[in-house]
Protein backbone atom coordinates (compact mmCIF):
# COMPACT_ATOMS: atom_id res chain seq x y z
CA UNK A 1 0.00 0.00 0.00
CA UNK A 2 2.78 2.39 0.92
CA UNK A 3 4.63 1.43 -2.20
CA UNK A 4 1.51 2.08 -4.28
CA UNK A 5 1.03 5.51 -2.69
CA UNK A 6 4.63 6.46 -3.40
CA UNK A 7 4.29 5.43 -7.05
CA UNK A 8 1.04 7.35 -7.32
CA UNK A 9 2.80 10.51 -6.17
CA UNK A 10 5.64 9.93 -8.62
CA UNK A 11 3.24 9.17 -11.47
CA UNK A 12 1.15 12.29 -10.93
CA UNK A 13 4.29 14.42 -10.95
CA UNK A 14 5.50 12.90 -14.20
CA UNK A 15 2.01 13.15 -15.66
CA UNK A 16 1.87 16.86 -14.86
CA UNK A 17 5.01 17.45 -16.91
CA UNK A 18 3.67 15.42 -19.84
CA UNK A 19 0.34 17.20 -19.63
CA UNK A 20 1.95 20.62 -19.95
CA UNK A 21 3.78 19.54 -23.10
CA UNK A 22 0.73 17.74 -24.50
CA UNK A 23 -1.30 20.97 -24.43
CA UNK A 24 1.06 22.43 -27.04
CA UNK A 25 0.53 19.48 -29.37
CA UNK A 26 -3.21 19.47 -29.02
CA UNK A 27 -3.67 23.23 -29.45
CA UNK A 28 -1.66 23.39 -32.63
CA UNK A 29 -3.40 20.32 -34.00
CA UNK A 30 -6.78 21.81 -33.16
CA UNK A 31 -6.12 25.02 -35.06
CA UNK A 32 -4.04 24.08 -38.08
CA UNK A 33 -4.44 20.31 -38.13
CA UNK A 34 -0.75 19.48 -38.03
CA UNK A 35 1.41 17.68 -35.52
CA UNK A 36 4.18 20.02 -34.46
CA UNK A 37 6.93 17.46 -34.07
CA UNK A 38 9.37 20.16 -33.01
CA UNK A 39 7.34 20.82 -29.88
CA UNK A 40 9.29 18.31 -27.79
CA UNK A 41 12.47 20.11 -28.73
CA UNK A 42 10.93 23.42 -27.78
CA UNK A 43 10.52 21.84 -24.34
CA UNK A 44 14.21 20.88 -24.40
CA UNK A 45 15.19 24.43 -25.42
CA UNK A 46 13.07 25.70 -22.52
CA UNK A 47 14.99 23.48 -20.11
CA UNK A 48 18.33 24.72 -21.43
CA UNK A 49 17.30 28.36 -21.25
CA UNK A 50 16.22 27.74 -17.66
CA UNK A 51 19.55 26.15 -16.79
CA UNK A 52 21.54 28.96 -18.38
CA UNK A 53 19.39 31.56 -16.64
CA UNK A 54 19.98 29.85 -13.28
CA UNK A 55 23.72 29.92 -13.83
CA UNK A 56 23.62 33.58 -14.86
CA UNK A 57 21.59 34.49 -11.79
CA UNK A 58 24.05 32.69 -9.55
CA UNK A 59 26.90 34.47 -11.31
CA UNK A 60 25.41 37.89 -10.57
CA UNK A 61 24.70 36.87 -7.02
CA UNK A 62 20.96 36.23 -6.94
CA UNK A 63 20.80 33.06 -4.90
CA UNK A 64 17.51 33.41 -3.03
CA UNK A 65 15.67 30.38 -4.38
CA UNK A 66 12.12 31.79 -4.69
CA UNK A 67 13.31 34.94 -6.45
CA UNK A 68 15.64 32.99 -8.72
CA UNK A 69 12.88 30.53 -9.61
CA UNK A 70 10.50 33.32 -10.42
CA UNK A 71 13.02 35.07 -12.66
CA UNK A 72 13.94 31.81 -14.38
CA UNK A 73 10.28 31.12 -15.03
CA UNK A 74 9.81 34.53 -16.64
CA UNK A 75 12.95 34.45 -18.74
CA UNK A 76 12.52 30.85 -19.89
CA UNK A 77 8.86 31.33 -20.78
CA UNK A 78 9.58 34.51 -22.74
CA UNK A 79 12.58 33.21 -24.67
CA UNK A 80 11.05 29.81 -25.38
CA UNK A 81 7.89 31.53 -26.59
CA UNK A 82 10.10 33.44 -29.00
CA UNK A 83 11.48 30.13 -30.25
CA UNK A 84 7.96 28.77 -30.72
CA UNK A 85 6.89 31.86 -32.61
CA UNK A 86 9.98 31.72 -34.83
CA UNK A 87 9.54 28.04 -35.64
CA UNK A 88 5.99 28.67 -36.84
CA UNK A 89 7.01 31.76 -38.78
CA UNK A 90 10.00 30.14 -40.48
CA UNK A 91 9.01 26.52 -40.95
CA UNK A 92 5.22 26.28 -41.04
CA UNK A 93 3.59 29.49 -42.21
CA UNK A 94 5.23 29.53 -45.65
CA UNK A 95 3.84 26.02 -46.18
CA UNK A 96 0.29 26.71 -45.05
CA UNK A 97 -1.14 26.62 -48.59
CA UNK A 98 0.99 23.64 -49.52
CA UNK A 99 0.02 19.97 -49.46
CA UNK A 100 -0.92 18.48 -46.12
CA UNK A 101 2.28 16.61 -45.42
CA UNK A 102 4.60 19.54 -46.15
CA UNK A 103 4.43 21.22 -42.72
CA UNK A 104 4.74 17.82 -41.06
CA UNK A 105 8.00 17.11 -42.86
CA UNK A 106 9.13 20.62 -42.10
CA UNK A 107 8.35 19.99 -38.42
CA UNK A 108 10.50 16.89 -38.35
CA UNK A 109 13.29 18.90 -39.95
CA UNK A 110 12.85 21.64 -37.37
CA UNK A 111 13.01 19.06 -34.60
CA UNK A 112 16.32 17.69 -35.88
CA UNK A 113 17.65 21.20 -36.38
CA UNK A 114 16.82 22.26 -32.81
CA UNK A 115 18.35 19.09 -31.34
CA UNK A 116 21.55 19.53 -33.27
CA UNK A 117 21.67 23.20 -32.46
CA UNK A 118 21.51 22.41 -28.76
CA UNK A 119 24.07 19.65 -29.15
CA UNK A 120 26.53 21.88 -30.96
CA UNK A 121 26.08 24.93 -28.77
CA UNK A 122 25.72 23.19 -25.39
CA UNK A 123 27.64 19.99 -25.98
CA UNK A 124 26.36 16.46 -25.98
CA UNK A 125 27.11 15.73 -22.36
CA UNK A 126 24.49 15.68 -19.63
CA UNK A 127 24.14 19.01 -17.82
CA UNK A 128 23.53 18.84 -14.11
CA UNK A 129 21.87 21.36 -11.84
CA UNK A 130 22.38 20.98 -8.09
CA UNK A 131 19.05 20.45 -6.33
CA UNK A 132 17.52 23.83 -5.57
CA UNK A 133 14.41 22.71 -3.83
CA UNK A 134 15.15 20.17 -1.19
CA UNK A 135 13.25 18.50 1.59
CA UNK A 136 9.72 17.31 1.72
CA UNK A 137 7.26 15.48 3.88
CA UNK A 138 7.27 11.96 5.12
CA UNK A 139 3.68 10.85 4.80
CA UNK A 140 3.88 7.44 6.40
CA UNK A 141 6.60 5.25 7.66
CA UNK A 142 5.47 1.69 8.03
CA UNK A 143 7.14 -1.67 7.70
CA UNK A 144 10.45 -0.13 6.76
CA UNK A 145 9.01 1.73 3.77
CA UNK A 146 8.83 5.50 3.76
CA UNK A 147 6.38 7.40 1.61
CA UNK A 148 7.92 10.71 0.64
CA UNK A 149 6.27 13.73 -0.87
CA UNK A 150 9.09 16.03 -1.85
CA UNK A 151 8.81 19.78 -2.14
CA UNK A 152 9.80 19.59 -5.79
CA UNK A 153 6.87 17.28 -6.46
CA UNK A 154 4.50 19.63 -4.68
CA UNK A 155 5.85 22.52 -6.71
CA UNK A 156 5.54 20.65 -9.99
CA UNK A 157 1.96 19.62 -9.38
CA UNK A 158 0.81 22.95 -7.93
CA UNK A 159 2.39 24.95 -10.75
CA UNK A 160 0.84 22.65 -13.32
CA UNK A 161 -2.61 22.88 -11.79
CA UNK A 162 -2.40 26.66 -11.57
CA UNK A 163 -1.17 27.00 -15.16
CA UNK A 164 -3.82 24.70 -16.50
CA UNK A 165 -6.43 26.69 -14.63
CA UNK A 166 -5.17 29.97 -16.06
CA UNK A 167 -4.93 28.46 -19.51
CA UNK A 168 -8.44 26.98 -19.41
CA UNK A 169 -9.76 30.34 -18.30
CA UNK A 170 -7.93 32.03 -21.16
CA UNK A 171 -9.43 29.68 -23.72
CA UNK A 172 -12.95 29.77 -22.31
CA UNK A 173 -13.31 33.40 -21.29
CA UNK A 174 -11.00 35.78 -23.11
CA UNK A 175 -11.23 37.31 -26.53
CA UNK A 176 -8.03 35.58 -27.63
CA UNK A 177 -9.35 32.23 -26.44
CA UNK A 178 -12.59 32.76 -28.32
CA UNK A 179 -10.68 33.64 -31.46
CA UNK A 180 -8.60 30.50 -31.01
CA UNK A 181 -11.69 28.34 -30.66
CA UNK A 182 -13.27 30.00 -33.69
CA UNK A 183 -10.12 29.34 -35.74
CA UNK A 184 -10.14 25.77 -34.52
CA UNK A 185 -13.69 25.26 -35.77
CA UNK A 186 -13.56 27.18 -39.04
CA UNK A 187 -10.45 29.16 -40.02
CA UNK A 188 -12.06 30.66 -43.09
CA UNK A 189 -15.16 31.86 -41.27
CA UNK A 190 -13.05 33.38 -38.52
CA UNK A 191 -11.15 35.38 -41.12
CA UNK A 192 -14.41 36.53 -42.75
CA UNK A 193 -15.41 37.95 -39.37
CA UNK A 194 -12.21 39.95 -39.09
CA UNK A 195 -10.03 37.61 -37.03
CA UNK A 196 -6.40 37.85 -38.06
CA UNK A 197 -5.87 34.13 -38.43
CA UNK A 198 -2.09 34.31 -38.77
CA UNK A 199 -1.80 36.29 -35.57
CA UNK A 200 -4.06 33.88 -33.70
CA UNK A 201 -1.93 30.97 -34.89
CA UNK A 202 1.20 32.79 -33.73
CA UNK A 203 -0.32 33.26 -30.28
CA UNK A 204 -1.12 29.57 -30.18
CA UNK A 205 2.52 28.69 -30.78
CA UNK A 206 3.67 31.30 -28.26
CA UNK A 207 1.40 29.97 -25.52
CA UNK A 208 2.21 26.35 -26.31
CA UNK A 209 5.94 27.08 -26.17
CA UNK A 210 5.63 28.99 -22.91
CA UNK A 211 3.85 26.03 -21.31
CA UNK A 212 6.52 23.70 -22.68
CA UNK A 213 9.15 25.96 -21.13
CA UNK A 214 7.51 25.53 -17.74
CA UNK A 215 7.55 21.77 -18.30
CA UNK A 216 11.25 22.12 -19.15
CA UNK A 217 11.93 23.90 -15.86
CA UNK A 218 10.00 21.22 -13.98
CA UNK A 219 12.00 18.51 -15.68
CA UNK A 220 15.24 20.30 -14.81
CA UNK A 221 14.28 20.72 -11.16
CA UNK A 222 12.80 17.26 -10.78
CA UNK A 223 15.52 15.20 -12.42
CA UNK A 224 18.42 17.61 -11.97
CA UNK A 225 19.94 16.75 -15.33
CA UNK A 226 19.15 17.60 -18.93
CA UNK A 227 20.70 16.96 -22.31
CA UNK A 228 19.94 17.82 -25.90
CA UNK A 229 17.96 14.61 -26.38
CA UNK A 230 15.31 14.97 -23.63
CA UNK A 231 12.97 16.69 -26.08
CA UNK A 232 12.64 13.67 -28.28
CA UNK A 233 11.60 11.22 -25.59
CA UNK A 234 9.37 13.63 -23.68
CA UNK A 235 7.93 14.92 -26.94
CA UNK A 236 6.90 11.48 -28.13
CA UNK A 237 5.38 10.71 -24.73
CA UNK A 238 3.47 13.97 -24.62
CA UNK A 239 2.28 13.45 -28.15
CA UNK A 240 1.06 10.02 -27.11
CA UNK A 241 -0.68 11.67 -24.18
CA UNK A 242 -2.41 14.13 -26.49
CA UNK A 243 -3.60 11.34 -28.79
CA UNK A 244 -4.67 9.19 -25.86
CA UNK A 245 -6.75 12.02 -24.39
CA UNK A 246 -8.15 12.93 -27.79
CA UNK A 247 -6.07 15.19 -29.99
CA UNK A 248 -7.59 18.64 -30.27
CA UNK A 249 -9.14 18.45 -26.81
CA UNK A 250 -7.55 20.47 -24.02
CA UNK A 251 -8.96 18.50 -21.07
CA UNK A 252 -7.98 15.43 -23.08
CA UNK A 253 -4.35 16.55 -23.20
CA UNK A 254 -4.28 17.08 -19.44
CA UNK A 255 -5.95 13.75 -18.76
CA UNK A 256 -3.78 11.95 -21.30
CA UNK A 257 -0.63 13.38 -19.74
CA UNK A 258 -1.69 12.23 -16.31
CA UNK A 259 -2.54 8.74 -17.58
CA UNK A 260 0.74 8.29 -19.44
CA UNK A 261 2.64 9.45 -16.35
CA UNK A 262 0.76 6.97 -14.16
CA UNK A 263 1.02 4.05 -16.59
CA UNK A 264 4.71 4.56 -17.02
CA UNK A 265 5.39 4.85 -13.30
CA UNK A 266 3.28 1.90 -12.24
CA UNK A 267 4.62 -0.30 -14.96
CA UNK A 268 8.17 0.53 -13.92
CA UNK A 269 7.32 -0.09 -10.29
CA UNK A 270 5.49 -3.39 -10.61
CA UNK A 271 6.81 -4.97 -13.78
CA UNK A 272 9.97 -3.80 -15.42
CA UNK A 273 11.49 -0.40 -15.84
CA UNK A 274 13.07 -1.39 -19.15
CA UNK A 275 9.68 -1.87 -20.72
CA UNK A 276 7.97 1.29 -19.45
CA UNK A 277 7.85 2.86 -22.90
CA UNK A 278 6.42 -0.33 -24.34
CA UNK A 279 3.66 -0.15 -21.74
CA UNK A 280 2.81 3.48 -22.49
CA UNK A 281 2.69 2.95 -26.24
CA UNK A 282 0.81 -0.36 -25.98
CA UNK A 283 -1.93 1.37 -24.03
CA UNK A 284 -2.02 3.95 -26.78
CA UNK A 285 -2.44 1.27 -29.43
CA UNK A 286 -5.21 -0.42 -27.49
CA UNK A 287 -7.07 2.82 -26.86
CA UNK A 288 -6.82 3.81 -30.51
CA UNK A 289 -8.23 0.48 -31.63
CA UNK A 290 -11.32 0.82 -29.47
CA UNK A 291 -11.59 4.62 -29.21
CA UNK A 292 -10.03 6.02 -32.39
CA UNK A 293 -10.64 9.62 -31.35
CA UNK A 294 -9.06 9.20 -27.92
CA UNK A 295 -10.76 9.38 -24.57
CA UNK A 296 -12.21 12.89 -24.79
CA UNK A 297 -11.87 13.53 -28.52
CA UNK A 298 -14.86 14.07 -30.71
CA UNK A 299 -15.50 12.31 -33.97
CA UNK A 300 -14.68 14.25 -37.12
CA UNK A 301 -18.18 15.22 -38.17
CA UNK A 302 -20.41 18.20 -37.55
CA UNK A 303 -19.50 20.07 -40.75
CA UNK A 304 -22.68 21.26 -42.42
CA UNK B 1 -40.13 51.76 -54.39
CA UNK B 2 -37.50 53.53 -56.41
CA UNK B 3 -34.02 52.22 -56.70
CA UNK B 4 -31.75 54.87 -55.26
CA UNK B 5 -28.88 53.59 -57.34
CA UNK B 6 -28.51 56.08 -60.14
CA UNK B 7 -29.08 59.14 -57.98
CA UNK B 8 -26.81 58.59 -54.96
CA UNK B 9 -23.27 59.55 -55.83
CA UNK B 10 -21.22 58.43 -58.73
CA UNK B 11 -18.82 55.94 -57.17
CA UNK B 12 -20.56 52.66 -56.49
CA UNK B 13 -20.09 51.23 -53.02
CA UNK B 14 -18.88 47.96 -54.49
CA UNK B 15 -17.64 47.59 -58.02
CA UNK B 16 -16.55 44.35 -59.62
CA UNK B 17 -14.60 44.94 -62.82
CA UNK B 18 -13.82 42.21 -65.31
CA UNK B 19 -13.19 39.61 -62.65
CA UNK B 20 -11.97 36.20 -63.78
CA UNK B 21 -11.48 33.59 -61.10
CA UNK B 22 -9.98 30.15 -61.62
CA UNK B 23 -9.82 27.01 -59.54
CA UNK B 24 -6.59 25.54 -60.80
CA UNK B 25 -7.10 25.59 -64.55
CA UNK B 26 -10.86 25.58 -64.40
CA UNK B 27 -12.42 28.95 -64.94
CA UNK B 28 -15.25 29.71 -62.52
CA UNK B 29 -15.91 33.38 -63.23
CA UNK B 30 -15.44 34.40 -66.84
CA UNK B 31 -15.34 38.16 -66.52
CA UNK B 32 -17.87 39.59 -64.09
CA UNK B 33 -18.86 43.25 -63.98
CA UNK B 34 -21.28 44.59 -61.45
CA UNK B 35 -22.03 47.65 -59.36
CA UNK B 36 -23.70 47.94 -56.01
CA UNK B 37 -24.66 51.43 -54.86
CA UNK B 38 -25.17 52.59 -51.32
CA UNK B 39 -28.67 51.83 -50.03
CA UNK B 40 -29.48 49.22 -52.64
CA UNK B 41 -30.53 45.63 -52.38
CA UNK B 42 -28.96 43.80 -55.30
CA UNK B 43 -29.73 40.16 -56.01
CA UNK B 44 -27.79 37.74 -58.11
CA UNK B 45 -29.67 34.69 -59.21
CA UNK B 46 -28.39 31.62 -60.95
CA UNK B 47 -28.44 27.87 -60.82
CA UNK B 48 -26.29 25.67 -58.66
CA UNK B 49 -22.68 25.85 -59.79
CA UNK B 50 -23.09 29.07 -61.77
CA UNK B 51 -20.32 30.73 -59.74
CA UNK B 52 -22.38 32.79 -57.31
CA UNK B 53 -20.58 31.66 -54.18
CA UNK B 54 -17.23 31.95 -55.93
CA UNK B 55 -18.09 35.57 -56.61
CA UNK B 56 -18.90 36.12 -52.92
CA UNK B 57 -15.59 34.64 -51.88
CA UNK B 58 -13.71 36.52 -54.59
CA UNK B 59 -15.10 39.77 -53.23
CA UNK B 60 -13.66 38.69 -49.87
CA UNK B 61 -10.19 38.21 -51.29
CA UNK B 62 -9.90 34.43 -51.51
CA UNK B 63 -9.77 33.01 -54.17
CA UNK B 64 -7.91 35.91 -55.66
CA UNK B 65 -9.10 36.69 -59.20
CA UNK B 66 -6.55 36.10 -61.92
CA UNK B 67 -7.81 39.15 -63.77
CA UNK B 68 -9.93 42.15 -62.90
CA UNK B 69 -10.53 44.24 -59.83
CA UNK B 70 -12.81 44.51 -56.83
CA UNK B 71 -13.29 48.09 -55.65
CA UNK B 72 -14.91 49.12 -52.38
CA UNK B 73 -15.79 52.82 -52.41
CA UNK B 74 -13.22 53.31 -55.12
CA UNK B 75 -10.47 51.54 -53.22
CA UNK B 76 -8.87 48.47 -54.72
CA UNK B 77 -9.46 45.52 -52.38
CA UNK B 78 -8.66 42.75 -54.87
CA UNK B 79 -7.12 39.79 -53.09
CA UNK B 80 -6.77 41.62 -49.76
CA UNK B 81 -6.65 39.33 -46.69
CA UNK B 82 -10.20 38.51 -45.61
CA UNK B 83 -9.81 39.95 -42.11
CA UNK B 84 -8.76 43.31 -43.53
CA UNK B 85 -11.77 43.35 -45.84
CA UNK B 86 -13.96 42.61 -42.82
CA UNK B 87 -12.46 45.66 -41.12
CA UNK B 88 -13.78 47.84 -43.93
CA UNK B 89 -17.23 46.94 -42.56
CA UNK B 90 -18.13 44.44 -45.19
CA UNK B 91 -19.84 41.43 -43.62
CA UNK B 92 -20.76 38.10 -45.09
CA UNK B 93 -23.19 35.38 -44.21
CA UNK B 94 -21.53 32.70 -46.31
CA UNK B 95 -22.66 29.63 -48.16
CA UNK B 96 -23.54 26.86 -45.75
CA UNK B 97 -23.97 29.41 -42.90
CA UNK B 98 -20.76 28.27 -41.19
CA UNK B 99 -22.00 28.70 -37.66
CA UNK B 100 -19.43 27.87 -34.99
CA UNK B 101 -21.22 24.72 -33.87
CA UNK B 102 -19.39 24.25 -30.59
CA UNK B 103 -19.87 27.82 -29.48
CA UNK B 104 -23.00 29.23 -27.92
CA UNK B 105 -25.28 31.58 -29.81
CA UNK B 106 -23.89 34.39 -27.67
CA UNK B 107 -20.30 33.51 -28.52
CA UNK B 108 -21.16 33.34 -32.20
CA UNK B 109 -22.59 36.84 -31.95
CA UNK B 110 -19.52 38.00 -30.05
CA UNK B 111 -17.38 36.64 -32.87
CA UNK B 112 -19.50 38.70 -35.23
CA UNK B 113 -18.54 41.82 -33.30
CA UNK B 114 -14.82 41.19 -33.80
CA UNK B 115 -14.19 44.29 -35.89
CA UNK B 116 -16.14 46.70 -33.67
CA UNK B 117 -13.95 46.22 -30.58
CA UNK B 118 -17.15 45.85 -28.56
CA UNK B 119 -17.79 49.58 -28.65
CA UNK B 120 -21.56 49.17 -28.84
CA UNK B 121 -22.02 45.48 -28.21
CA UNK B 122 -25.18 45.62 -26.06
CA UNK B 123 -26.93 47.94 -28.47
CA UNK B 124 -26.08 45.77 -31.49
CA UNK B 125 -27.13 42.67 -29.61
CA UNK B 126 -30.54 44.21 -28.88
CA UNK B 127 -30.91 45.06 -32.54
CA UNK B 128 -30.24 41.48 -33.61
CA UNK B 129 -32.63 40.12 -30.96
CA UNK B 130 -35.34 42.51 -32.10
CA UNK B 131 -34.91 41.26 -35.64
CA UNK B 132 -34.71 37.58 -34.66
CA UNK B 133 -36.34 37.11 -31.23
CA UNK B 134 -35.77 33.38 -31.56
CA UNK B 135 -32.05 33.90 -31.06
CA UNK B 136 -32.67 35.50 -27.70
CA UNK B 137 -34.42 32.35 -26.49
CA UNK B 138 -31.51 30.26 -27.67
CA UNK B 139 -28.72 32.51 -26.46
CA UNK B 140 -26.94 29.96 -24.27
CA UNK B 141 -27.47 27.05 -26.61
CA UNK B 142 -24.68 25.75 -28.80
CA UNK B 143 -24.80 26.81 -32.44
CA UNK B 144 -24.69 23.23 -33.64
CA UNK B 145 -27.92 22.36 -31.85
CA UNK B 146 -30.00 25.02 -33.62
CA UNK B 147 -32.41 24.21 -36.42
CA UNK B 148 -31.54 25.21 -39.97
CA UNK B 149 -33.70 28.32 -39.84
CA UNK B 150 -32.27 29.38 -36.52
CA UNK B 151 -28.77 28.86 -37.84
CA UNK B 152 -29.57 31.08 -40.79
CA UNK B 153 -30.85 33.77 -38.44
CA UNK B 154 -27.68 33.39 -36.42
CA UNK B 155 -25.49 33.65 -39.52
CA UNK B 156 -27.22 36.88 -40.53
CA UNK B 157 -27.29 38.15 -36.96
CA UNK B 158 -23.60 37.44 -36.58
CA UNK B 159 -22.88 39.39 -39.76
CA UNK B 160 -24.97 42.30 -38.47
CA UNK B 161 -23.01 42.46 -35.21
CA UNK B 162 -20.13 44.06 -37.09
CA UNK B 163 -22.31 47.03 -38.07
CA UNK B 164 -21.68 46.39 -41.76
CA UNK B 165 -22.07 49.01 -44.42
CA UNK B 166 -22.30 46.28 -47.01
CA UNK B 167 -23.91 42.94 -46.20
CA UNK B 168 -23.24 39.95 -48.42
CA UNK B 169 -25.74 37.11 -48.10
CA UNK B 170 -25.10 33.78 -49.76
CA UNK B 171 -28.33 31.79 -50.21
CA UNK B 172 -30.14 32.92 -47.08
CA UNK B 173 -33.19 30.86 -48.07
CA UNK B 174 -31.41 27.58 -48.70
CA UNK B 175 -33.14 24.64 -47.08
CA UNK B 176 -35.67 26.72 -45.18
CA UNK B 177 -39.43 26.32 -44.92
CA UNK B 178 -41.42 28.95 -46.89
CA UNK B 179 -42.57 30.72 -43.74
CA UNK B 180 -38.99 31.10 -42.55
CA UNK B 181 -37.86 32.31 -45.96
CA UNK B 182 -40.47 35.04 -45.76
CA UNK B 183 -39.36 35.95 -42.27
CA UNK B 184 -35.72 36.22 -43.30
CA UNK B 185 -36.51 38.26 -46.40
CA UNK B 186 -38.77 40.56 -44.40
CA UNK B 187 -35.89 41.12 -42.02
CA UNK B 188 -33.57 42.03 -44.89
CA UNK B 189 -36.13 44.45 -46.31
CA UNK B 190 -36.61 46.04 -42.90
CA UNK B 191 -32.86 46.54 -42.44
CA UNK B 192 -32.61 48.13 -45.83
CA UNK B 193 -35.59 50.43 -45.42
CA UNK B 194 -35.01 51.46 -41.85
CA UNK B 195 -31.24 51.59 -41.71
CA UNK B 196 -30.35 52.07 -45.37
CA UNK B 197 -28.21 48.95 -45.19
CA UNK B 198 -26.72 47.99 -48.55
CA UNK B 199 -27.31 44.32 -49.30
CA UNK B 200 -25.93 42.04 -51.98
CA UNK B 201 -27.56 38.64 -51.99
CA UNK B 202 -27.01 35.58 -54.05
CA UNK B 203 -29.98 33.25 -54.43
CA UNK B 204 -31.40 30.28 -56.22
CA UNK B 205 -34.81 31.31 -54.99
CA UNK B 206 -35.30 33.74 -57.86
CA UNK B 207 -38.86 34.73 -57.11
CA UNK B 208 -38.30 35.99 -53.58
CA UNK B 209 -34.91 37.45 -54.32
CA UNK B 210 -35.99 39.50 -57.33
CA UNK B 211 -39.15 40.65 -55.60
CA UNK B 212 -37.05 41.95 -52.76
CA UNK B 213 -34.19 43.45 -54.74
CA UNK B 214 -34.01 46.85 -56.36
CA UNK B 215 -31.79 45.43 -59.05
CA UNK B 216 -30.86 41.97 -60.11
CA UNK B 217 -28.30 40.07 -62.14
CA UNK B 218 -28.62 36.64 -63.67
CA UNK B 219 -25.52 34.49 -63.72
CA UNK B 220 -25.10 31.49 -65.99
CA UNK B 221 -21.89 29.48 -66.05
CA UNK B 222 -19.66 32.21 -64.69
CA UNK B 223 -21.08 34.99 -66.84
CA UNK B 224 -23.72 37.62 -66.24
CA UNK B 225 -26.35 37.16 -68.91
CA UNK B 226 -29.02 39.61 -67.79
CA UNK B 227 -29.36 42.57 -65.48
CA UNK B 228 -31.98 45.10 -64.59
CA UNK B 229 -34.50 46.16 -61.96
CA UNK B 230 -35.67 43.19 -59.93
CA UNK B 231 -39.34 43.32 -60.85
CA UNK B 232 -38.50 43.78 -64.49
CA UNK B 233 -36.30 40.69 -64.47
CA UNK B 234 -39.15 38.77 -62.92
CA UNK B 235 -41.26 39.47 -66.00
CA UNK B 236 -38.61 38.35 -68.48
CA UNK B 237 -39.66 35.16 -70.22
CA UNK B 238 -36.16 33.65 -70.10
CA UNK B 239 -35.96 34.23 -66.34
CA UNK B 240 -39.43 32.81 -65.85
CA UNK B 241 -38.58 29.80 -67.96
CA UNK B 242 -35.26 29.06 -66.32
CA UNK B 243 -35.88 29.92 -62.70
CA UNK B 244 -39.56 30.21 -61.97
CA UNK B 245 -41.19 27.29 -63.72
CA UNK B 246 -42.62 24.79 -61.36
CA UNK B 247 -44.01 27.38 -59.02
CA UNK B 248 -42.68 29.83 -56.54
CA UNK B 249 -40.85 28.33 -53.63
Amino acid sequence: MEYFLQQLINGVTLGAIYGLIAIGYTMVYGIIGMINFAHGDIFMIGAFIALITFLCLVAIGITAVPLALFLVLLVAMALTALYGWTVERVAYRPLRQSFRLAPLISAIGMSIALENFAQVVQGARVKPLPPLITGGFTLTHKGGFTVQLSNVQIMVVVTTVVLMGVFSWLVARTRLGRDMRACEQDLKMASLLGVDVNRTISYTFIIGAALAAVAGIMHLLYYGVIDFYIGFVAGVKAFTAAVLGGIGSLPGAMLGGLLIGLIETFWSAYFSIEYKDVAAFSILVIVLIFLPTGILGRPEVEKV
Amino acid sequence: MNAPSATTGNTPMLAVRGVKTYYGNIIALKGIDLDIHAGEIVAMIGANGAGKSTLMMTIFGDPRPREGQVLFEGRDITGMPAHEIARLNIAQSPEGRRIFGRMTVMENLQMGATVTDNAHFEEDLERVFRLFPRLKERVHQRGGTLSGGEQQMLAIGRALMSRPRLLLLDEPSLGLAPLLVKQIFDAIRELNEREKLTVFLVEQNAFHALKLAHRGYVMVNGLITLSGPGRELLQRPEVRAAYLEGGRH
